[in-house]
């Protein structure tokens, strides 16, 4: 439980108040969702007369009974990850790539990868996809993983070229000084600062990563996304809320869990590396707000060089 | 080539205009969500702090196409005769809220805490300190990272083209079929229009964080 600085401790007449306010809270949430289930449990008269029983009718979810639909689901689930692993690795080494070309020494070559870079991080991924599909001939699974991979990069580029800009100058020139060269020097000294202080934003980058492999829906790849549909054009669209909260609860738990990780990650090794630089990115997404956060035990101001 | 240029302009430019209009409407709307989201999450009301918190985990774990699937699919069993276009507005606005609510948190983060200690001190209240102190001091550094997550949303309004609605994405996807000798060149067209609106917003972006850091 974390005190907040913006208002008081609450007291006795505050905590009843904020308990009503509460309480009212939950009603008005489970009754909203109260409504939602009512509706779609109600049967429904479709437009030429027909009944159709409600959505949570035991005769929408038989299929649930079939292995086939959790084999197809499982399989789904697999070619998603199979694609996310992939690209990630691959979204990783262009990032470095990347970073690498808009840091060197050549103005030429900061200049063609600064624009690659700008083509790269402003077209939608699904185009990207579409676009490695159609010109390449790639075949659905690596359109999926080369766009993927691309685009993600180019975001991965960019959070580790401002990590190595956040580094005090002193830690290049100390390499150059003991007679490292320019390459070396970035290579050895501040590409892996600046690669650990970036990763929770990488990892952060690799959950959105697992979310878009769902575009590559569009070149027909089975993963998770098209199961839904595979399925439904299967079973009949009579089963699409069905196979739609399966999916939907896959994707939580993957998401999630991936999640879960990159916070942990970045509780580990954040804090402690992003010095005070003005810079210095700060983590997004980790409880409470500095402003309004009393200082706890992770929050305590950053700790001396070691 | 050039004749398959002339030819997809129209459709293009459709798509175009829908794609701004898709990126207007659920801009706003996720900004005004994202705002009330954001500050339910420094609320002092526990419930609407938790509430705020699920929504922006749910929603921030479930790729867009799920979230639009499930405006196009439930939404219509719920009672609304809602077309595809309002729908995908939803369902955009409703994935893009809890980004903005994050922008908006990590300005907030961004100011010193003995700011907030500050006015708290000499006897400001919540709603005080928030809207005099903490949020004007905020507001600066959250405009680049809220800009970023316009240009997500830009990219992102490609997907509503799956589901049927004219924007620009759908437009390129059957001008690849009307034009099959000139796909590279339809592709990079389509390409070239989503960066009209994506590199000034980056450009601005950019040159607002500039002037951030110089102040602070």
């Amino acid at each position: 439980m974390s005190l907040s600085v913006l208002y008081d401790a609450p007291g006795p007449k505050t905590r009843r108040r904020s308990m009503i306010a509460s309480i009212i809270g939950v009603i008005l949430i489970v009754a909203f969702f109260f409504w939602m289930y009512l509706t779609l449990a109600a049967p429904r008269v479709n437009a030429n007369g027909a009944i159709q029983p409600g959505t949570f009718d035991p005769s929408r979810w038989d299929i649930l009974a079939l292995p086939d639909v959790w084999i197809s689901f499982g399989i789904g689930t697999l070619n998603t990850l199979r694609m996310a692993a992939v690209a990630a690795a691959l979204a990783v080494l262009i990032g470095i790539l990347f970073s690498f070309g808009r840091t060197s020494r050549f103005a030429a070559v900061r200049g063609i990868t600064g624009v690659i870079l700008e083509f790269v991080r402003g077209i939608p991924v699904l185009l990207m996809i579409f676009f490695v599909f159609l010109v390449f001939a790639a075949g659905s699974y690596w359109s999926g993983v080369f766009g993927l991979a691309l685009y993600n990069g180019a975001i991965i580029g960019e959070a580790l070229r401002a990590g190595v800009k956040s580094l005090p100058r002193g830690q290049r020139e100390a390499g150059l000084a003991v007679g490292l060269t320019p390459i070396k020097a970035w290579a050895f000294i501040e590409f892996p600062q600046a690669f650990r202080q970036m990763l929770p934003i990488i990892l952060a980058q690799l959950v959105v990563l697992l979310k878009d492999t769902s575009l590559a829906f569009i070149v027909s790849y089975p993963e998770l996304a098209r199961t839904i549909g595979n399925n439904r054009n299967f079973f009949g669209s009579r089963y699409m809320f069905t196979l739609f909260a399966i999916g939907l609860v896959i994707y939580l738990v993957l998401n999630l869990t991936m999640s879960w990780i990159a916070r942990f990650v970045a509780r580990r090794s954040g804090p402690r590396l992003g010095k005070a630089l003005p810079n210095t990115p700060r983590q997004i997404g980790v409880d409470g707000t500095r402003a309004i956060t009393l200082p706890g035990p992770g929050y305590g101001p950053p700790d001396p060089p070691h | 080539m050039i004749d398959a240029i002339i030819d997809v302009s129209p459709a293009y430019f459709a798509g175009f205009v829908m794609t701004l209009q898709l990126l207007a409407i659920s801009g706003v709307g996720a900004f005004v969500v994202g705002v009330l989201i954001a500050t339910m999450r420094i609320s002092p009301v526990p419930s609407l702090r938790m509430f705020a918190t699920v929504y922006t985990e749910v929603l921030r774990n479930v790729p867009l196409l799920l979230v639009l699937m499930f405006c196009a699919l439930v939404i219509p069993i719920l009672g609304s005769d809602l077309d595809y276009y309002p729908l995908a507005l939803i369902g955009l606005t409703a994935y893009t809220s809890p980004f903005v609510a994050e922008a908006i948190r990590s300005g907030f983060n961004g100011v010193p805490v003995g700011q907030a200690e500050a006015a708290r001190s000499v006897g400001m209240g919540f709603a005080q300190t928030v809207t005099l102190v903490v949020l004007p001091q905020a507001a600066r550094m959250v405009v680049p990272p809220l800009i970023n997550v316009f240009i997500a949303l830009t990219k992102n309004t490609s997907v509503a083209g799956i589901f049927f609605v004219d924007e620009l994405f759908k437009q390129t996807d059957a001008a690849t079929r009307d034009h099959p000798d000139s796909v590279i060149l339809v592709l990079i067209y389509a390409a070239f229009l989503y960066l009209v609106i994506t590199v000034p917003l980056g450009l601005i972006a950019g040159a607002i964080e500039k002037k951030v850091v110089v102040m602070r």
